[in-house]
């Protein structure tokens, strides 16, 4: 598929000196999912704000639709949606009249049938004529997609799409999601929500510290990287791992009635038969055994630290 | 050029202006009507004529430029701060528009409501005194400029400004005292030759006289000298925009 999104070392220092962002490279294929992991602070938002043009890069080049954003920022800047972190939006302004505003503001001959098509798809039609302030919480986060799908762009950046949304809200915005994505519609959402990305990305990108430590799809990144852990579980009680085992890396279950075997999914050789074979020869009888694939949380939790 | 965003945010801030009609256009006229019942009915029948004009008729360039100068520096500062206050300025910023597009909408909104303000003082005046317009175009076009040169130093201010105190700043330390010194209630032949010296270094002076002038055919000062003053005024603030442009100053980092 084409490329829809091409950034190559982009960096940004801020006026203080702060480097938020390190020669980033990232390409969005289009009509995926990606979703940019990272802790607070990690350069997300500074990244996004620099691809829809409201911080200048210090270096490096991004292209939108092959499109450079500084200098064909027009079209590159036509095929873009944005929906912000934070609830910006005037309270005075009426639904329609404000999603009407930024059609326009996007150069889009008013189309009414359009929006409404728009604003009954985030069941908003209702409330065309209400102003945003008699809205509730989720309800302005809806506005604020129709506001950045009222061009129809084919890239949308949700940024925390879902921060500080209630339970109900977020799966709803996940269904919103996944609708736009049947759509044709690129999706770039950046989270700390792991559970976010696990739900809705097709792939996932870990940023921290202004740098990408790594961009995967997300099946093949669980299967990569993710580890599993094999527990057995014994009929005895021990205090320690028998010397026969040791050269298998075990760890003692609680209580000393179980062994944890951590193994790669991915090596050639997962070591889990000539382990069960020594535990046996151990003279440890077997009661149970179970397997845990460790969670993208436990992933991006390592990654971090090891960047660290 | 994105005529499109550049309608969308013209209608948009006009729909503010009509939202908001009572505070952004009765409380002026009736502002203006209380100025005329004070100074041109109350004290203007103890004044007899300023250079063979009525006082009542002489105050109204005065006036209208005032509510003009203000009406539009306030709109115009206003239309850009408010977006900046409410983190809206984010869809300006990531929209398809260069910054002059940004400019033209917000300042020609701001420059409408103000001339439509001054239309309505201009029309309001006819009932309380007569008055001649000696040189329609001439009137049409100071009054024009004004609104627009006016509307481009709110955009300025709304854009340095960051917060509501400095939004209020410079319309009311400086643009007020300049207005009500530049001659809106007397010629400046009126004043001692030492005020005289020091009130020509008041910008205001030129607008006003030049705009008086366009009514009765006098003025405190040359009309060319007039002109000059005002294409010089709207150039300055041109170029510092254009500087705002170029460095993103306090809207982008």
């Amino acid at each position: 598929m084409a490329s829809i999104l091409s950034v190559r070392d982009v960096n940004k220092v801020f006026d203080g000196g702060h480097e938020a962002l390190k020669s980033v490279s990232l390409e969005i294929e289009e009509g995926e999912i990606l979703a940019l992991l990272g802790p607070n602070g990690a350069g997300k938002t500074t990244l996004i704000s620099i691809i829809c043009g409201m911080v200048n890069p210090t270096g490096g080049t991004v292209r939108v639709g092959g499109y450079d954003i500084i200098d064909e920022f027009r079209e590159a800047r036509r095929l873009i949606g944005l929906v912000p972190q934070e609830i910006n939006l005037e309270p005075f302004e009426r639904v329609l009249n404000t999603v009407r505003f930024s059609r326009g503001l996007f150069g889009k001959p008013r189309d009414d049938a359009k929006l409404e098509t728009i604003l009954r798809q985030l069941s908003l039609w209702d409330k065309k004529d209400a102003r945003i302030k008699e809205l509730s919480g989720g309800m302005k986060r809806r506005v604020l997609i129709a506001k950045a799908l009222s061009h129809e762009p084919r890239i949308l950046f949700l940024d925390e799409p879902t921060a500080g949304v209630d339970v109900e809200l977020r799966k709803d915005m996940w269904q919103i999601v996944r609708q736009l994505k049947a759509d044709g519609v690129t999706i770039i959402l950046t989270t700390h929500y792991i559970e976010e990305a696990e739900a809705i990305a097709d792939r996932v990108g870990v940023i921290s510290s202004g740098e990408i430590l790594l961009i995967k799809e997300k099946a093949a990144l669980m299967t990569q990287m993710g580890r599993k852990e094999l527990e057995i579980d014994l009929d005895q009680r021990l205090d320690a791992v028998p010397d026969a085992l040791s050269q298998h890396a075990l760890e003692l279950g609680k209580d000393g009635r179980s062994l944890i075997y951590s193994y790669d999914t991915a090596a050639e050789r997962t070591g889990i038969t000539t382990l069960l074979g020594d535990v046996a020869k151990a003279g440890l009888v077997t009661r149970d055994v179970s397997t845990r694939q460790s969670s993208l949380e436990d992933i991006f939790v390592g990654l971090v630290e090891d960047a660290k | 050029m994105n005529l499109e965003a550049v309608r969308a945010i013209y209608i948009f801030e006009m729909a503010r202006f009509f939202r908001t009609l009572m505070q952004s256009f009765i409380s002026p006229v009736i502002s203006t009507s209380l100025y005329f019942v004070v100074f041109g009915t109350a004290i203007g029948s103890r004044i007899d004529s300023v250079e063979g004009i009525s006082y009542g008729a002489f105050i109204v360039p005065g006036l209208i430029m005032l509510s003009v100068m203000t009406q539009a520096t306030a709109n115009a500062s206003f239309g850009i701060y408010f977006p900046k206050f409410m983190g809206t300025i984010y869809e300006l910023l990531s929209a398809p528009v260069s910054f002059f597009e940004i400019v033209i909408g917000y300042v020609g909104a701001a420059a409408t409501k103000a001339l439509f303000i001054g239309t309505v003082i201009f029309v309001t005046a006819h009932f309380f005194v007569d008055l001649p317009v000696v040189h329609p175009l001439a009137m049409v076009a100071f009054l024009v400029l004004t609104c627009i040169s006016f509307a481009l130093l709110g955009f300025i201010i709304g854009i340095w400004a960051q917060n509501f105190e400095q939004l209020q700043l410079i319309p009311l330390l400086v643009i007020t005292p300049l207005v009500f010194l530049g001659g809106s209630f007397y010629s400046v032949s009126m004043l001692p030759p030492v005020w005289q010296t020091i009130t020509m270094f008041n910008p205001v002076v030129y607008l006003i006289s030049g705009f008086r002038w366009a009514f009765f055919g006098t003025a405190d000062v040359p009309i060319g000298l007039s002109l000059f003053a005002i294409s010089v005024f709207t150039a300055g603030c041109l170029a510092v925009i254009w500087w705002i442009f170029k460095t993103g100053y306090r809207i982008k980092s």
